[in-house]
């Protein structure tokens, strides 16, 4: 089984240790992956912000690099929506490329949906004696319809308490472009989210999406509120120290 | 005379507006958030409500791709039960034919019914400019007109004012005793009401459903006043946008169920009003029926294989309800007489891109809305859409010297050089290092990170891209 790593430029420049729990988490399953170092990003930005040529001249590079992957896995439920759900929409005029779409967006996985339900496993042998909370992002949860996935690895991993914020399914706020046309009304959004999260009592926001991480994580150190932020890959990746 | 363009396209001034003031943001939190929970009640009690969606976007589909049919056995069918059929193209003809069927029969107040569509084209205006006084006879519409404001919410028009709000308001304009019991309002504008029915020469309502099998009007209510008006006035006018055609009878069973339990949580509204033909022997009603049928953009949002989806709309205002744009941002911020997600839609839609490109933008595209509308129109995929849209035919004019759509060619232009991107990056972490402390940025003086840390912190760039680490990490 060959499996490629897709890390999104967001995970790739801001949070690179997603990528590394991405990376531990499957070594320690024994899965092999490959990173192919010529890609970057998946040409969301630019399909959100309604720049739909630009979007298509990025993405068409994701359909030629990830050809012959068996699997392709990325640390974010966001982009992955973006290969599997508006690929089809951005390269509807172009048959060629549907195809290479089809083809692409069946092998095309978020990893916490990969682990759980491709792979089957749910512990993949994690410690982290923590309260955690963990946050739905948006296209994850309903562009993917995957809610349970990432609650299922997190019931598994050891000594982790999951608490379930309240309003689970309401956005954060990041959306994005959004984030910076509408500060006015993300911000507000998001502080909404941190209350809630802080309600909790968890001492750690978990989150599958590099956005809604960095707007989030943002507002609690504008804040100096004491809770942090992890990406799930993150948490999997913990291990009881020798 | 009637404005067919928008109160206002600037959605930041009104957001802004609406979240500084603490009260009207707890107004609009309380009252979305018990309409989604009376939403949520009504529907569990269904059993197959999802299939019913499933069925109520069906018809809705089959009636738009072959609107023309349909449009013309209702308007056949109006005709033989004796109304008579109007057709308008714009806004202003619409405010002129109603006008002119006042005119003639020299009416000189008119009773209304709530009519998002009288909202769209602006017949208040049109009416008081021709000296016909319009009296609204909706509760939350009556506010309104009190107050001089615009309806909020499709559903809920009066959504923002608080019972408080209204008790002054009923002080300061009808000379009432101070009061926030809702029945005390509400019987305190029945009284203001009351007599207006009897001496109004004709009403006004719009329609929920048009049935093109009976050439029935639907019209769904719970104040009784929609009957009045429908009824009591010798004439009665109704404005019907062509999408509210449903092709039978029949469907009706579907969209009845689904309109109240999306809307307010009601199994059904209290008053659910057939209306076919004018009065006729032995009977009451009204002497005249006059419809008049309103194309106003929307055979423009048909010609679009794609936005024609937003026809689908029964106007429940559930998407609303659970925005958390709107919910924050209130309903006036949109603009124009509808909002919300399918505000977005619509007012871009039937007035052109032009005259609201922002309005697509408003959205963190959560998809909330897709989840709860009952005919399943897929909101957030059409506000891409109309984002691309925006960008090809109303392109913003460039502030500065590198416009969005600059910064865009360029970043595409990196992105699909992998070593410009590389190069880019590692020029930024040198960067940084001049704004970032301890791994965070306060602020960045350059558009569009300039917008993010106005309420945020930013994450610097971390100290080593993944990709500089992956050859260290396989040796791990």
């Amino acid at each position: 089984m060959r499996v490629a790593l897709f890390i999104t430029c967001l995970a790739d420049q801001f949070l690179p240790h997603a990528g590394e729990g991405v990376v531990k988490v499957l070594q320690r399953l024994g899965v092999e992956l490959t990173f192919n170092p010529a890609q970057t990003c998946c040409g969301q930005p630019a399909f959100n912000t309604g720049y739909r040529d630009e979007a298509r001249s990025v993405a068409t590079r994701v359909l030629d690099l990830f050809d012959d992957a068996d699997y392709i896995v990325s640390p974010s439920g966001s982009c992955t929506s973006m290969v599997r759900v508006f690929y089809p929409e951005l390269f509807a005029g172009d048959p060629k490329r549907l195809r290479q779409v089809e083809q692409l967006r069946t092998r095309f996985f978020e990893f916490s949906e990969f682990l759980v339900n491709v792979l089957k496993i749910e512990d993949v042998g994690a410690s982290f004696p923590h309260r955690v909370t963990y946050h739905d992002s948006c296209h994850l949860l309903r562009e993917l319809g995957v809610g349970e996935a990432p609650r299922k690895l997190l019931r598994k991993v050891r000594g982790l308490e999951l608490i379930e914020l309240g309003d689970h399914q309401l956005c954060c706020g990041f959306g994005g472009t959004f984030s910076v046309k509408f500060p006015e009304v993300s911000v507000p959004m998001g502080q909404d989210k941190v209350r809630a999260a802080s309600q909790t009592g968890a001492e750690y926001l978990v989150a599958a999406d590099g956005g809604c991480l960095m707007h989030l994580s943002g507002l609690i150190h504008r804040e100096g509120s004491p809770l942090k932020t992890l990406h799930l890959a993150e948490v999997l990746a913990q291990q009881e120290k020798q | 005379m009637s404005d067919t363009g928008v109160h206002s396209n600037d959605i930041h001034a009104g957001a802004t507006q609406t979240l500084g003031d603490a009260r009207l943001v707890e107004a609009y939190r309380a009252s979305t958030t018990r309409l989604l929970e009376h939403r949520a009640e009504a529907i569990a009690e269904v059993p197959g409500f999802e299939r019913l969606r499933d069925r109520a976007r069906e018809v809705k589909r089959e009636t738009i791709e072959h609107l023309d049919y349909y449009i013309a056995q209702f308007a056949d069918n109006v005709t033989r039960n004796g109304g008579r059929v109007y057709w308008a193209s714009t806004a202003e003809e619409a405010c002129d034919t109603v006008v002119n069927i006042a005119c003639r029969a020299g009416v000189r107040e008119v009773v209304k019914a709530k009519s998002m569509l009288g909202e769209e084209i602006d017949l208040n205006q049109a009416l008081e400019a021709a000296g016909i006084r319009p009296i609204e006879t909706d509760l939350g519409e009556f506010i309104i007109q009190l107050a001089g404001d615009r309806p909020a919410h499709i559903v809920a028009p009066a959504i923002h004012m608080t019972r408080k709000d209204v008790s002054e308001l009923f002080v300061a304009r009808l000379g009432a005793e101070p009061t926030v019991v809702p029945e005390e309002l509400t019987a305190i504008a029945r009284r203001a009401l009351r007599e207006n029915f009897q001496k109004a020469g004709m009403g006004v309502s719009g329609a929920n459903f048009a049935v093109a099998d009976t050439g029935t009007l639907v019209l769904v209510e719970n104040e009784g006043n929609i009957r009045m008006c429908t009824t009591v006035p010798r004439l009665h006018v109704a404005l019907v946008g062509i999408e509210k055609l449903v092709p039978r009878l029949a469907d009706l069973g579907v969209f009845l169920r689904l309109l109240g339990r999306s809307g307010t949580g009601q199994t059904l509204t209290t008053y659910t009003s057939f209306l076919t033909g004018p009065r006729r022997p032995g009977e009451d009603g009204p002497e005249e029926l006059h419809v008049v049928m309103v194309d106003n953009g929307r055979t423009a949002a048909l010609a679009d294989a794609k936005m024609r989806e937003m026809l689908y709309c029964i106007r429940c205002g559930a998407c609303l309800n659970t925005c958390p744009v709107y919910r924050k941002i209130g309903g006036h911020a949109y603009g124009w007489a509808y909002s919300g997600p399918i505000g977005a839609l619509v007012t871009p839609t039937l007035l052109g891109i032009r005259q609201a490109r922002e309005l697509p933008f408003a959205s963190s595209l959560c998809g909330a809305c897709r989840e709860v509308c009952p005919v399943r129109i897929n909101i957030p995929d059409l506000l891409l859409h109309l984002r691309g849209q925006a960008q090809t035919q109303a392109p913003v004019k460039a502030a500065s010297l590198l416009s969005e759509r600059h910064l865009f060619g360029l970043w595409a232009w990196a992105m699909r050089h992998p070593r410009l991107y590389t190069l880019g990056s590692r020029m930024a972490r040198w960067g940084q290092f001049l704004l970032a402390r301890r791994g965070w940025i306060r602020k960045i003086p350059m558009y569009p990170a300039s917008q993010w840390t106005l309420g945020r912190d930013f994450p610097a760039l971390a100290p080593k891209a993944f990709r500089d680490r992956w050859k260290q990490l396989r040796r791990e």
